[in-house]
């Protein structure tokens, strides 16, 4: 076991070498470079700048040079820690990224502790009382919750709240704590903004996670140890707890791999609509205004959480599962 | 006793006509238990229908614009007039707001104008060919001025029905095409990879993983953000259904290599081995047929992800982009909270994407179940 | 005679499934004396194991017990009818495990893949010591594991401090059926319930795993319903044998009875189907002729009439005979021994 996530951490600069490559390679590709559209953002806000200025400036960030020496420039850069300089917002990138990563890693694990927590018992629910009337409640809520993207979700939440309630439920902090310093009431603010974000980004997977918990426990009801545990006089819902759902659990906690690194990358869509301060939004513009630095980084930000949260998976699952974890020596 | 005995009849008869249908009998039969699926499967049939003349269904020319009707409500359809069946809506009359500076809208109940079907309208060729001024609904007053917008209008007082309706065919394509993409390549790396193993199984399980520990969302905004500005719609609808498919095809191309490993086990692959049958016969009419209702399955179940991906991607203003109309193009114009208070009419494309997204996972499930030949 | 631990008196279950009802048990009775070891038969799919999980009142849905009782008696009690009882509640679970235990098919699968052995064991020990063991301050997990290596080693486990951490995945088949053994007898049961316990082992181990049985019940005087296909086993175990077909009892007797002289046709079919070292050479082993029937398709009447060679035309296609003495302690349900039943109106 250890053997084996010693393989994969070895294994993390390897894949993070490939990532950088291909995440520059993508940056890179569209024609022109940040100098051409801020060029063409000057000139639509009727301002210019000379022909020699923009060559200065092409000079001073490296966009003159070939692609390979900008790739060996940023990775130089990126090794010492340094994510380099926002092009546009003339700052450095890690200050920019900072609280921002913060915030989606925040963001993520909410959600997740929302899915897991509602998932897991509506799932035992359903499949220890197949056909009743709630599991078919929750199975039409789940195939709406697939069905429905969260952005959609946002909308509408964003616009009942506005329409019936008249709060605009945007952002994580109130107009008070926007800019405050970390503080015990920031958290506070914090929290109470954080959950709706939370649970809009985690419907889908809830209802995903509910439907592989029930299914997944249903199979394992009729297995002979299960009967076993039966005869042997065990309350009924201490059996399932026991035997059938701690196994149904392991395939779950197999999604983690796939689920958290969907968090993270879902949560950019959910920041952009309900306006979070996460890395999401300014992946965005720094990919519209080709701050090519600044977009390399938050993609490489977000391949390291996928890697970091396929890892996290594969040794949780080996912990829990005594067949994984005594098999790989 | 004698009614014991009429069951064990009907059993055998059933057992019978069992043992000699065929696998896609099979496959019907089970199918056509699941209520629901065969109901989504309509819809999906219907949202089909207008993706192949979405001219047809419109009332208006999704394009045209009048700055006087921006923001015009949903006009709601009465059924009668009186006591005749003859549906109508009410027209809609508008008066700006001297203090808000907008338009605001009225209906008025007095002043109907009737809906007919199978009207004429704005002209079209129909499948792009054939010349036609019909159209499945319509304003039915002769003069031919009054319109009707039975969805209402967007800020420049373009016709939402008509607009979503087009918006249908470009949504419901790209899923299908990504999908199509993402099965032929699924299939064939996947079964290169199960089928002959070694080396070449080694690259491309190597390149899978590579491509799903990708971040998505964030990598497929990239790719698309790098597709030029000035290339036109179709460019760019064919660029993101290959973007799309990219990443999709992993999945399927896993599934397929699982197969064909377990397949290649296989007593009866061993016994047309033996028997002297080609490579090529082993796989096509010994493996492919094994799982190809499970393939088909598996892709069903794949076009509504495309889908919901095509429409956020859209939405963030990466995915399609106007003057081309898809779903994702259209919730687009209900980014802002302000325009949503204003004219909340703008959410309903994203019913219709929920509504399509469903009816592909019901219809998905029921084939997966109907495919499963161990289910009961 | 003392009064049996066990009578089942025309017991019913059927499955209701969505295409029509399976009688999988249509009106089986038999009794277990205390000590006694009584021997089910029968090809699969007969009832036998839907009928002792009846008796554990563990019958899943869409399994239920429709009719009979099943009357269990405790140490000086009197006997209570456990089809009365909540199969969920307190009194029944009370006597699953600790007053009946169970002897699974497949040890492999019996047990939890993700649990080790010896905290199975463990937990069955806890959970009922009230009952055998009615004194004393509840049973610390250090004592229950002190027990649970106990009762190893004595099924005969080796190294039963290192076996009792070890998932059953690790274990062999046999050592695998020698825990869930020791994990039936942890509470002394009166009764035991053993489901084909050695089908699903290799040969050589079976032999052990049932002289293990067979000295186990010696010791303890435990009352065993032995469920089969295996007539040798049978022959090997049993004081008494009950041979099913379809869901109901062909026939049943003292085991020297039923080998000896089989009464009916099934019976004796079952027997000449056994090979036989003083068969002449080169001669086919003698089969049933038929197929068991589908189990939505019961025939009428007697169910083995089919691929009986001795029905009788007209009576055994319309009417079920029923289970009426042949002999003394030997019962058989065929009209060729009460032909007068059979031209009753």
């Amino acid at each position: 076991m250890t053997r084996y996530v010693l393989k994969r951490l070895l294994l993390l600069p390897v894949l993070l070498f490939l990532f950088s490559v291909t995440v520059f390679a993508i940056v890179q590709a569209p024609p022109g470079d940040f100098l051409t559209t801020y060029v063409a953002t000057l000139a639509s806000s009727g301002s210019s700048i000379s022909a020699e200025q923009v060559e200065a400036l092409r000079r001073e960030y490296g966009l003159d040079q070939p692609v390979w020496i900008q790739y060996v420039r940023w990775m130089e850069n990126l090794a010492k820690g340094n994510l380099g300089l926002s092009l546009e917002y003339q700052r450095p990138n890690a200050e920019l990224i900072g609280e921002r990563l913060v915030l989606t890693v925040v963001l993520a694990l909410f959600s997740f502790v929302f899915t897991w927590i509602v998932a897991v018992p509506a799932g035992i629910y359903s499949a220890m009382h197949p056909r009743s009337a709630l599991d078919y409640a929750l199975t039409v809520l789940n195939y709406v919750g697939v069905a429905t993207p969260n952005f959609m979700l946002a909308l509408v939440l964003m616009w009942s709240a506005f329409a019936y309630f008249g709060v605009s439920v945007t952002g994580l902090f109130s107009p008070d704590f926007v800019e405050a310093p970390w503080n015990l009431a920031r958290v506070v603010d914090l929290l109470k903004h954080l959950w709706l974000p939370a649970v809009v980004l985690g419907v889908a997977g809830t209802a995903r996670l509910t439907r592989v918990m029930r299914a997944n426990l249903l199979d394992e009801l009729h297995k002979p140890y299960v009967t076993t545990a039966r005869a042997k006089g065990l309350p009924e819902w201490r059996l399932v707890l026991r035997y059938p759902a701690r196994l149904a659990l392991n395939p779950l906690v197999s999604t983690i791999g796939w689920y958290l690194p969907a968090l993270f990358s879902g949560s950019l869509i959910v920041a952009t609509v309900m306006n979070l301060p996460n890395i999401g939004p300014l992946l965005l513009r720094a990919l519209v205004n080709q701050d090519m630095y600044l977009a390399g980084s938050i993609l490489l930000i977000y391949c390291f959480l996928t890697i970091v949260g396929t890892l996290i998976s594969d040794i949780l699952l080996a912990w829990l599962d005594p067949r994984i974890r005594l098999e790989e020596g | 006793m004698a009614a014991e005995a009429v069951p064990a009849v009907a059993v055998n008869v059933a057992e019978e006509r069992v043992s000699v249908a065929s696998n896609w009998r099979l496959v019907w039969w089970r199918f056509r238990k699941h209520r629901l699926a065969l109901l989504s499967a309509l819809v999906l049939i219907g949202l089909y229908l207008v993706v192949l003349c979405p001219e047809f269904f419109s009332t208006q020319d999704p394009e045209a614009t009048d700055a006087r009707l921006a923001f015009m409500p949903v006009q709601r359809v009465h059924l009668f007039d009186g006591a005749r069946l003859s549906p109508w809506v009410p027209g809609v009359v508008g008066k700006r707001n001297p203090m808000t500076l907008r338009m605001e809208w009225r209906a008025d109940e007095r002043r109907k104008i009737p809906v007919g079907f199978f009207t004429g309208g704005h002209a079209y060729r129909l499948l792009g060919v054939v010349p036609s001024r019909l159209h499945l609904v319509g304003a039915a007053s002769t003069d031919g001025r009054d319109q009707i917008h039975l969805l209402g209008t967007d800020r420049l007082g373009r016709d939402q029905w008509s607009r979503l309706v087009h918006g249908t065919r470009t949504s419901m394509t790209i899923g299908l095409v990504a999908v199509a993409f993402s099965v032929v390549l699924g299939v064939l790396l996947g079964g290169i990879s199960g089928y002959f193993g070694g080396l070449a199984d080694l690259v491309i399980q190597r390149a899978i993983e590579l491509l799903q520990s990708l971040p998505t969302i964030p990598i497929w905004l990239a790719l698309t953000a790098a597709l030029p500005r000035d290339w036109t719609p179709q460019q760019v609808f064919f660029a993101i259904t290959v973007i799309l498919s990219l990443v999709g095809w992993t999945t399927l191309g896993r599934e397929v290599r699982g197969r064909f490993l377990a397949l290649r086990e296989e007593d009866f692959v061993l016994a047309a081995e033996l028997a002297g049958a080609s490579r090529r016969r082993i796989i096509l009419r010994h493996m492919v047929p094994t799982f190809l209702s499970h393939i088909i399955a598996t892709s069903t179940l794949a076009i509504p992800v495309m889908i919901i991906n095509e429409t956020s991607l859209s939405f963030l203003g990466l995915g399609i982009r106007p003057p081309a109309i898809s779903w994702g193009v259209l919730l687009q114009e209900a980014q802002n909270l302000q325009t949503l208070a204003l004219a909340p009419w703008l959410l309903m494309p994203g019913l219709l994407v929920i509504l399509a997204v469903l009816a592909f996972n019901l219809v998905g499930d029921g084939l997966r179940d109907a495919a499963d030949p161990y289910s009961q | 005679m003392t009064a049996p631990v066990l009578e089942v008196k025309d017991l019913r279950v059927h499955f209701f499934l969505d295409e029509g009802v399976v009688r999988a048990v249509d009106g089986v009775s038999f009794d277990v004396g205390p000590g006694q070891v009584v021997g089910i038969v029968g090809e699969s799919g007969c009832g036998k194991s839907v009928t002792v999980r009846a008796i554990l009142q563990i019958v899943e849905p869409p399994g239920r017990i429709v009719g009979g009782r099943i009357l269990f008696t405790k140490d000086g009690a009197a006997a209570a009818d456990l089809t009365a009882l909540d199969a969920k509640g307190p009194v029944m679970r009370a006597i699953r495990g600790a007053e009946i235990a169970l002897i699974p098919q497949e040890p492999m699968a019996a047990f939890s893949p993700v649990h080790t052995v010896g905290a199975q064991v463990i937990e069955a020990l806890r959970l009922h010591q009230r009952q055998w063991r009615p004194e004393g301050a509840p049973l610390s997990r250090r004592e229950a594991r002190a027990l649970t290596i106990e009762l190893f080693r004595s099924v005969g486990i080796s190294m039963p401090a290192e076996r009792i951490d070890a998932y059953s995945w690790q274990l062999s088949g046999g050592l695998r059926q020698r825990a869930m053994i020791a994990m039936a007898l942890s509470c002394k049961p009166r009764l035991l319930i053993a489901d084909e316990p050695t089908t699903a082992i290799d040969v050589t181990t079976q032999a052990q795993v049932l002289n293990l049985l067979r000295d186990l019940q010696r010791r303890d005087g435990t009352a065993i319903v032995f469920i089969t296909h295996d007539l040798g086993v049978i022959a090997q175990m049993a004081h008494h044998v009950v041979v099913m077909y379809l869901g109901r009892v062909m026939e049943q007797g003292a085991v020297a009875d039923i080998f000896d002289a089989p009464k009916h046709p099934y019976t004796r079919a079952l027997l000449k189907s056994i090979p036989s070292v003083r068969a002449a050479p080169r001669t086919l082993l003698p089969t049933i002729a038929g197929s068991i029937p589908h189990p939505l398709g019961r025939p009428r009447g007697c169910p083995f009439h089919p691929r009986c060679p001795d029905a009788i035309p007209g009576i055994c296609a319309n009417r079920v005979p029923a289970l009426r003495p042949v002999g003394p302690g030997q019962h058989a349900s065929c009209f060729l021994y009460h032909r007068d039943e059979a031209d009753e109106p």
